[in-house]
């Protein structure tokens, strides 16, 4: 690394405060390869390598298991299952005690992990593995959505009801009413690092664990239940992610709780890293759903009345599915406003693996719904969707109600939508598309504009807290610590600028440290696009705490009035004479001022009663925009994002370029969900696609030819968060569901724009190809 | 009997890496992370998909030397005698001071995780060396093989765009030492055969292709390791033993392609690259065909005649080459036969291959300037997928335009690569009409039993095989408007 510049204290701003383009705090690192990942780290003398022993069928019971092989196999120096767990064999984030580390006697999914081998090597521990004898009693298995009980399903957790207005008398009385059915697929979150773990014992009860997790609390506190011992016994250390995308919030407590139990059970460091296959395989996805609605409408195309029942395929145990498939009941709407509405989850237990927090959380499933039933509307009154969208979206005084009853009081998206229809053209481009159609046989093109409206808070009120903890050393550099993890987002950074802005010092006087539970306790998930407005805002309080006694310190030793105590670039004056921070800093000490401080804070405003499905979740909308271009190729199905134009709004950006990163980034990995990230189960419940090979997320060469994104330089929070940003971690992934709407936009220019594709995703090109066979049937009847 | 060494040498970044202790399963990249704890370049998916992994490995071609990038998740350690291992370790300048490549990514915020960042500076790289100044379809191309789950790629690709105003190959340092280490390159490749390793882990690396011949007439279970895209995945994902191996990546006689009354002899050993130099300008469909085979690591390491050689249903070259009539030249000790291309696929699995036998060449003959050739694959994702359905047309028309010859042929629509016969009886003597065409679509029940997968379902298989014909009509007796998407403009 690169040292950094001699502070310079005459500036006239410091370099990387808030608001300014700066680099991702580990760009050389990356670049270089030097950027430490856990299995990167030299390994602890002695340390041994487990590997996971997986179910091989989806649903029964254990009848025998012979492990004598495995025990016997070279390098082999443990095995361990359920009755090796010394405390509590359970992982369940949300205290559904339903999610054994190892299955005991039932066998729930396909790859259920049964024992793990711990040995010298990792590749010894891996053949080992294979010489495991299971029998099983095959049961019936529930694989998918469509195979659960429709009348009475068994559910892995409480569903929710949202419920505005009289729906049934609103349907009832509507001149128009459709219903239809609506599929939408999971997704892998593909990170590029896989799960990992390496734990390394100490003494006493004490055990360090290097998680690759976006919740180092929460494996904190399973690992300390697996093992039997206080949650202090426990530290979980993370300094980065190579990729989360809410893969790794609950999903990296399984390799933790089963590292340390080894290196509990053994004396010696443990690392568990399963291979791609194993880590597609045994850990949770993004829900797929079964979405089906019921909209009551008027002859112009404006919604009277909405009916939405979203089932999730959840998979074993209810891990976050209640609050995921919550989510989704919050983004039923999207940006739209239903005079009447009722919205229905159904979290379903299948027999597959337990699917799991993704960026958007249920929000992108709950908004494709929402998208459907406009189309659907448009279709039905034989307009474009974006009028039927516009029509509908919520007044910014009135017409403004949630179905969870939170009044939209910052609604920005007419203004958004109405910027990003003009600067891509949309119009005229609708009608160039369609002139391109008339003339051209096989090749179709299509144009969708969709709006994002995303609530940002966690919905369980008490995770909307965070810690930081910061030092001020004697020569004036700063050590930053916070409860965010970093994975690839650049939170570190973005909190750093904070730091950096709030007692105006250059950015390379702050320290960015490893997450760890010993520096901040009890801390929240990086998760809910909350990591810079919560992190962001408890360093602020940190930094100031000891500003305010650098203040105060000042105030006494020069005997100046508060008011002349102003902190400058790299120095800080005192009524006339201008002190280098460094020095100040050291006076302070010398007069023993306290130079490090805990920073706390919490979200204010929320609140959320779930049982009457009232409230005020949501701190905050974060709202966006897309227009999405798309040519379809009607004998094969195959297609091609020819342009994209993105508005998005992040309030008054801590770091654009941060900011634009993720908005493109968000963006294209929407689109992956929806069109070529296809998840397959077989009939016994193995999942086929369990690697790069067969599961297939976007390439560059799948980018929109044309790729205008922009900030909304103009927005600001309506809300005091940090410096008055906005989230920007989730929103722009369901930009998105405008690559969806293109497509059977396309699709539906076969049938003259007469029918609905109603076009599920992911829009594969076999799905593409069969919705233009059938419009080409339907057209033809 | 040749002299046999009984060590393999390469060079390691600037190291001279002499090693008589491998196993022929062993990966340069478990090599490269656990033995040389160079930890730059990860591993990501081990089956060469997503290129986390990507290296740069130089081997002599001549009296140059040539970079390429290369998955070091399935590349064999043994393969790379007499090679140059390029890590990132090496690029980043003795006084601390960035690469261009590094120092692009960094100014184009390119990375965020930063996971796959390594191999994306690689596979950069070796782009910049052979094209400072790449088109947007160069450097996609070049990051075929790459995949990054948080960037969207647009940063990544404006950073690659702007590389050469960072530097210039001229100055890089593996242009600088470019003569020692060709130099010391042909040091270590003595032509020699090496041996090592005795009993479960044996390996051979012959000297020539009369060696291999001698080596698997000796010991026909011997393990053939050419490209290893697939065999390295018979290690890292189902953990088999492939010893006894011999690798023949190394052998120049098998790297060779020439052309002899209109047929193009492609030698087994020809990198899918390197069979795309050759072929893009002669039989441009099948240029195109090979651009989107994998990723640019594994068309640097893969083969045509491994393509063949593994009997894939799914493997992307046979179909075309049986519509074109190729042959297949396999050898056993000094006696050879060639046979239609078709007839070397039996079954599923199984290819008329003899023990001890090995593929040495394909034949591929000219199509007919008035042959319409084309050949298309479709996929879920349009690069880097493995097929769903390939359908390859070499179709001639007479003066009056009825079809005079018709060789179609598909893959992923059986259990292995299949001629479509009922289909080109249904067209052959009739006139090329879009009648003709319709009539010859139920053909393809009997040709065809399709089945469902992960990939595709058994009814878009078939329809889309059916359309591709249609495809072929449209295109040739025009459409209104274009037939097919085309992500670049032509380039005239």
């Amino acid at each position: 690394m690169n040292k950094p510049a001699a502070s310079d204290f005459s500036s006239t701003k410091i370099t990387g405060g808030v608001a300014t383009d700066l680099r991702h705090d580990s760009a050389h690192k990356h670049v270089t390869g030097e950027a430490v990942y856990i299995d990167d780290m030299p390994e602890p003398a002695g340390t041994l390598h487990a590997y996971l022993g997986l179910s091989a069928i989806a649903h029964g019971t254990i009848r025998a298991i012979d492990l004598s092989q495995v025990e016997a196999a070279p390098g082999v120096v443990a095995v361990l299952a359920a009755r090796d767990i010394p405390g509590e064999n359970d992982i369940s984030s949300t205290g559904h005690h339903d999610e054994p580390i190892f299955a005991e006697t039932e066998v729930q999914f396909f790859g259920q992990p049964i024992f793990a081998v711990v040995a010298e090597t990792r590749e010894a521990a891996r053949r080992a593995c294979r010489l495991a004898k299971i029998e099983y009693e095959e049961r019936p298995a529930i694989i998918d959505i469509a195979g659960a009980d429709p009348q009475n399903p068994r559910l892995v957790t409480k569903p929710l009801k949202l419920e505005r207005g009289d729906v049934e008398k609103a349907l009832g009385a509507a001149p128009r009413r459709i219903n239809g059915q609506m599929r939408v697929g999971g997704q892998d979150h593909f990170y590029l690092e896989g799960q990992i773990a390496l734990a390394v014992p100490g003494e006493d009860l004490d055990v360090t664990v290097h998680s690759s997790t976006q919740h180092p609390s929460e494996v904190q506190h399973m690992v300390a239940h697996a093992l039997g011992v206080p949650s202090h016994a426990v530290t979980v250390e993370v300094r980065r992610m190579g990729g989360g995308f809410g893969g790794k919030e609950t999903q990296a407590n399984l390799f933790a709780a089963v590292a340390a139990v080894a290196a509990k059970r053994t004396g010696r460091p443990v690392k568990l890293r399963p291979d791609r296959d194993d880590d597609m395989i045994a850990t949770g996805k993004r829900h797929d759903f079964l979405i089906d609605y019921d909209v009551g409408f008027d002859d112009q195309g404006n919604i009277l009345a909405v009916d939405l029942r979203y089932a999730a395929r959840c998979g074993f145990s209810a891990d976050l599915s209640g609050p995921v498939t919550d989510r989704a009941l919050f983004h039923c709407d999207n940006a739209y406003f239903y005079p009447a509405v009722r919205a229905l989850s159904a979290p379903l237990y299948t027999n597959t693996v337990s699917n799991t927090a993704f960026r958007g959380f249920g929000g992108p499933q709950g908004m494709v719904g929402a998208e459907r039933v406009i189309e659907e509307i448009a279709f039905a009154v034989r307009k474009d969707p974006l009028e039927i969208r516009k029509k509908n979206f919520y007044g910014e005084t009135e017409r403004n109600v949630t179905p969870y009853h939170q009044t939209v009081e910052d609604n920005i998206i007419h203004r958004l939508v109405s910027g990003l229809e003009e600067s891509a053209d949309y119009a005229a481009r609708r009608g160039a598309i369609a002139e391109f159609n008339a003339g051209s046989a096989i090749v179709k093109r299509g144009i969708a504009l969709t709006p994002v409206k995303f609530g940002i808070s966690f919905t369980a009120t008490h995770f909307n807290q965070a810690g930081a903890l910061v030092h001020v050393y004697t020569d004036g550099s700063v050590h930053l610590n916070h409860g965010g993890t970093e994975m690839g987002q650049g939170l570190y950074v973005k909190v750093a600028q904070v730091v950096a802005e709030e007692f105006q010092i250059d950015i390379d006087r702050v320290k960015i440290t490893a997450t760890t539970t010993g520096k901040v306790p009890n801390t929240s998930a990086t998760a809910a696009s909350s990591g810079s407005d919560l992190n962001g805002m408890a360093a602020q309080n940190a930094a100031r705490q000891i500003k305010d006694r650098l203040i105060d310190f000042a105030i006494g030793r020069y005997d100046v009035p508060r008011e002349q105590v102003v902190f400058l670039p790299n120095r800080v004056r005192v009524g006339n004479q201008e002190i280098p921070f460094p020095d100040l800093i050291r006076q302070a000490y010398e007069a023993r001022i306290q130079l490090s401080a805990a920073g706390f804070y919490k979200t204010p405003k929320i609140h959320w009663d779930r049982e009457k499905g009232r409230g005020h979740p949501f701190y905050y909308f974060a709202y966006g925009a897309a227009c999405t271009e798309v040519s379809v190729d009607t004998l094969t199905g195959e297609y091609m994002v020819e342009r994209v134009d993105i508005l998005h709004e992040t309030g008054r950006s801590l770091n654009p370029a941060i900011d634009l990163g993720q908005i493109e980034g968000g963006f294209i990995q929407g689109v992956g969900w929806l069109t070529t990230e296809e998840l397959v189960w077989d009939e016994k419940g193995m999942l086929r696609t369990h690697a790069p090979s067969t599961y297939k997320i976007p390439l560059a060469s799948d980018r929109p030819k044309i790729f205008n994104v922009k900030l909304a330089d103009w927005a600001e929070n309506a809300e005091p968060t940090i410096h008055r940003s906005k989230a920007v971690g989730e929103p722009p992934f369901m930009l998105a569901i405008s690559a969806l709407h293109a497509l059977s936009d396309a699709v539906a220019s076969v049938a003259d724009h007469r029918i609905c594709p109603r076009l599920d995703a992911p829009a594969t090109p076999e799905r593409v190809l069969m919705a233009v066979e059938r419009l080409k049937a339907e057209a033809g009847r | 009997m040749t002299a046999t060494r009984n060590e393999i040498r390469f060079l390691l970044n600037g190291l001279k890496i002499v090693l008589r202790d491998l196993r022929p399963g062993q990966t340069l990249l478990d090599y490269l992370r656990l033995n040389r704890r160079l930890t730059g370049t990860k591993e990501g998916c081990a089956e060469g998909d997503c290129g986390a992994c990507t290296v740069l490995v130089g081997r002599l071609s001549g009296d140059a030397v040539i970079y390429e990038g290369v998955d070091a998740c399935i590349r064999f350690l043994a393969s790379l005698d007499g090679c140059h291992v390029v890590t990132i370790e090496h690029l980043k300048r003795p006084d601390g001071s960035l690469h261009p490549v590094q120092q692009a990514l960094v100014h184009h915020h390119g990375s965020q995780c930063g996971f796959c960042t390594p191999g994306i500076v690689m596979s950069l790289y070796a782009l910049w060396m052979r094209n400072p100044r790449p088109s947007d379809k160069d450097i996609e191309k070049a990051l075929q093989g790459n995949l990054c789950r948080c960037t969207g790629y647009e940063p990544i690709m404006r950073a690659a765009r702007a590389i050469s105003s960072y530097g210039e190959p001229a100055s890089d340092p593996l242009a600088l030492e470019r003569a020692a280490i060709i130099a010391e390159l042909k040091r270590i490749k003595d032509g020699t055969r090496v041996e090592i390793g005795t009993g479960q882990d044996r390996l051979a690396i012959p000297a020539s292709v009369d060696d291999l011949a001698d080596i698997l007439e000796a010991e026909p279970d011997t393990t053939i390791v050419s490209g290893s895209t697939d065999v390295g995945l018979w290690v890292t994902k189902f953990m088999r033993e492939i010893a006894p191996a011999v690798f023949i990546g190394g052998l120049d006689e098998l790297r060779t392609v020439s052309q002899e009354d209109g047929v193009i002899t492609i030698g087994a050993g020809v990198s899918y690259s390197d069979a795309f130099s050759y072929l893009s300008d002669r039989i441009p469909a099948l240029g195109q065909l090979i651009e989107r085979i994998g990723g640019d690591q594994v068309r640097n390491m893969g083969t045509i005649g491994g393509n063949i050689a593994n009997g894939s249903p799914i493997g992307d070259t046979p179909p075309p080459l049986i519509a074109l009539g190729a042959t297949l030249t396999l050898r056993k000790g000094q006696s050879r036969r060639t046979i239609p291309l078709e007839d070397f696929f039996i079954a599923y699995g199984r290819q008329d291959r003899q023990p001890g036998e090995f593929v040495e060449a394909v034949h591929v003959p000219l199509p007919a300037p008035e042959t319409r050739f084309a050949v298309w694959k479709i996929s879920k994702r349009r690069d880097e997928d493995i097929t769903a359905v390939l359908g390859a047309f070499a179709v001639t028309l007479d003066a009056d335009g009825t079809v005079a010859s018709a060789r179609i042929a598909y893959g992923g629509m059986a259990a292995t690569p299949k001629r479509a016969l009922a289909v080109e009886a249904a067209l052959h003597g009739r006139p090329w009409t879009i009648e003709t065409i319709e009539q010859a679509l139920p053909a393809y029940e009997q040709d065809f039993t399709p089945i469902s997968d992960m990939r595709a379902s058994a009814e878009y298989r078939m329809m889309t095989a059916k359309n591709l014909l249609r495809r072929l009509y449209l295109e040739t007796s025009g459409a209104s408007g274009p037939v097919t998407l085309q992500r670049y403009e032509a380039v005239a």
